[in-house]
């Protein structure tokens, strides 16, 4: 009988580990297809081996060209940037419980956006400045929220509130500062009123590259511990989690990756946002979506780029797309936690 | 059984508030003084003689004097705008009997830019007297889902789920004016500078076409006063009262819509004056609406027309549009109300 159910759970289990690793297998072979799509697709399309050689650091006249110098920072920006977006945004949504508590709903990334645009349009800096700045006020404005939201009993709805009333600020700026930038071209208002990849350069990226690497396996390590996280407080604490520590070096990877991801493409309208539900509907519970979630910003940002360029006739940058497809389901869910009463 | 003492004094429900008067002759006061001030200030200052010929000698033909001229009809239409605004944000806080609403939280600006660049874009629509009513349209039926998304569930429309929809909403109607206004370059040039959300672009044309739906929308504020009144004690006892509460909804929100939808279509999205009239006017004068959604006018058209004279200073030599000004006046009290209110009503 004991070992009857025992087995029972041990098929289950091997059942959920069977589909995470599909999920997230699939997850990746899709992102690997986009971004050989990515390097493919353009104004003339370059057959596999072309883009192999030209990577290679073979001299084909024009391929060269549009493939290393144009093509793979779009694809390496989108692939980062839709990666750290991912990741962060589901460890936000784990580690509060909600889905709605998010660099996007609550203005982090409008306060990066905001640092960004006053570096690029104001001070005229560039490169890893830009990115220091990003995140400090990344930083910044997730304290300020979270001083302000704190009361005497934590509450996401206050939280959110806040949050919401921080960004209508950070917003105004955004918009006064374009507005007054002098030499304000509509492709860089767009990057900041909805994030693109246009005009990613190489020498842009290492910021974007080195943060992602370093600080991906911070979060794979304390993944286990967010999981617990998302039972509760006391009961985290009861099983062993330093939670406070745990949080503040949750926060502090996530927020540093999403505010160098904003600086360098804008903040794509969303993707933080939709990772999460979408990861954990694929994964199904029992085992961290971090990753998964991760690939599914990678997956979100690289076919929004490749929609907006290629699906119109005009071509629109990928946070359009984005936003188009989020919103609605932003929406949706909002219904279906009304309705509910989980708010 | 009426008691005689009682039916001697005044009947109790015209009792006005303990500061009324004092509130009035003050708001009075600040509107005179920012009138001037908005006549005053800006890019180029002005004597009190280039003022006095701008305004009284309309023969005199001075430089200063016509810059004058010009910034009378932009002050008369600043004070339309946020009396409109003000009175809209009570209205709207009134009919969801709910602290946090305002046109702009409630994404019903955003309502209104979508339906006017779609006019803009598709139906070549170009003067301010047609895309009124594209504007009035999208700020209805905006209101009108961003309020069935947030009262659906059993607690029915609380702060936070009301908010959420209109950030949601929003979010998702801007992301589709982008999408309108990216293949046409000049659609978005205009779109831009309207979209921040100024007074700067006030003509005698601007106030002459406002004016209509600034009457009409007071008139439904006024004769709503006292029904929202019983309505804030609840549907049920409202209904025990005698008070319609549908109907009374409908030409709220209506009142509410004329004056925020025209005032948008004209000045572009200006948030948060209907946040802050109404609290301020509330915390001074109770919670009385009679009295509260007429100063809320006041209130409004002060904060407003101040706003835009602050904007003119700091942005000198150029200006800084008034929106960006309320939104940084406005915010902190939205999250002020956020911190202040309870877990439970959140």
């Amino acid at each position: 009988m004991k070992s009857e159910s025992l087995k029972f759970i041990q098929t289950g289990r091997k059942k959920r580990q069977l589909r995470f690793r599909l999920v997230t297998g699939s997850l990746a072979a899709l992102a690997i297809l986009l971004c050989g799509a990515m390097l493919m697709l353009g104004n003339t399309i370059y057959p596999v081996g072309v883009v192999v050689r030209a990577l290679s650091g073979e001299q084909i006249s024009g391929a060269s060209f549009a493939v290393s110098t144009i093509r793979l920072p779009r694809m390496l920006a989108g692939l980062f940037a839709g990666f750290a977006f991912g990741l962060g945004g589901t460890v936000f949504q784990t580690m509060l419980r909600n889905p709605l508590a998010n660099p996007n709903v609550i203005g982090i990334t409008s306060g990066s956006s905001a640092a960004a645009v006053f570096c690029i349009v104001i001070l005229h800096t560039s490169g890893a400045i830009v990115s220091a700045v990003s995140v400090a006020a990344g930083l910044v404005t997730v304290l300020i929220i979270y001083l302000l939201s704190r009361g005497k009993s934590f509450s996401i709805g206050r939280l959110i509130l806040v949050g919401i009333g921080i960004q209508a600020m950070l917003d105004a700026m955004i918009s006064y500062l374009l507005l007054i930038g002098a030499e304000q071209d509509l492709p860089a208002a767009f990057r900041w009123l909805s994030g693109s990849l246009n005009g990613s350069k190489m020498d842009q990226l290492p910021p974007l590259f080195i943060s992602v690497l370093i600080l991906t396996p911070v979060v794979l390590l304390l993944s286990k511990q967010l999981n617990i996280l998302e039972l509760g407080e006391q009961a985290a604490t009861s099983l062993g989690v330093r939670t406070n520590m745990t949080r503040v070096l949750l926060i502090l990877s996530s927020v540093i990756m999403i505010s160098i991801a904003t600086a360098m493409t804008g903040p794509i309208a969303f993707v933080a946002f939709l990772s999460g539900p979408i990861a954990k509907r694929l994964v199904g519970s029992g085992f961290s979506s971090v990753i998964p979630g991760g690939l599914v910003g990678v997956n979100l940002v690289l076919a929004a780029d490749l929609i907006g360029q290629f699906a119109f006739t005009v071509r629109y940058p990928a946070g359009i797309i984005t936003g188009i497809l989020g919103a609605p389901y932003l929406i949706y869910l909002l219904i279906r936690m009304n309705r509910k009463g989980e708010l | 059984m009426t008691n005689p003492v009682i039916a001697k004094q005044k009947p109790l429900n015209f009792h006005f508030p303990k500061y009324f008067w004092v509130v009035l002759a003050g708001s009075l006061v600040l509107i005179a003084l920012s009138s001037i001030a908005s006549l005053a200030y800006g890019s180029r200052s002005v004597g009190l003689q280039e003022i006095m010929d701008g305004l009284f000698h309309p023969e005199v033909h001075s430089y200063g004097a016509d810059v004058v001229r010009k910034r009378v009809s932009r002050t008369v239409f600043s004070l339309f705008c946020g009396a409109a605004l003000g009175v809209s944000g009570a209205l709207m806080q009134s009919v969801t009997r709910n602290p946090i609403a305002d046109p702009s939280i409630l994404g019903v600006n955003t309502g209104a830019s979508l339906f006017v660049v779609c006019g803009i874009a598709f139906l070549h629509i170009s003067t301010a007297s047609q895309y009124i009513w594209l504007a009035l349209a999208g700020a209805a039926i905006t209101a009108a889902f961003v309020f069935g998304i947030g009262s659906l569930g059993r607690s029915g429309a609380t702060p936070i789920k009301l908010v959420l929809a209109g950030a949601a909403t929003s979010a998702a109607l801007s992301s589709l004016v982008l999408a309108i206004l990216i293949p046409r370059s000049n659609v978005m040039d205009q779109f831009r500078f309207w979209q921040v959300g100024s007074v700067g672009s006030g003509s005698w044309s601007a106030v002459s076409t406002f004016a209509p739906f600034l009457i009409v929308g007071l008139f439904l504020a006024i004769i709503s006063g006292p029904a929202l009144n019983a309505l804030a004690l609840g549907d049920d006892v409202a209904t025990s009262l005698g008070v319609r509460t549908g109907f009374l909804r409908v030409i709220a929100a209506l009142g509410a819509v004329l004056l925020c939808g025209a005032a948008t279509a004209l000045a572009g999205p200006i948030g948060f004056i209907g946040l802050l009239a109404t609290h301020v006017m509330r915390l001074i004068l109770g919670p009385d609406l009679r009295f509260v959604i007429p100063m809320s006018a006041l209130a409004g058209a002060i904060i407003l027309t101040f706003s835009d004279v602050a904007g003119r200073l700091l942005g000198s030599p150029g200006e800084l549009e008034v929106g960006v000004i309320t939104a940084f006046i406005g915010a902190p009290l939205l999250i002020l109300l956020a911190m202040k209110s309870k877990v439970r009503s959140l």
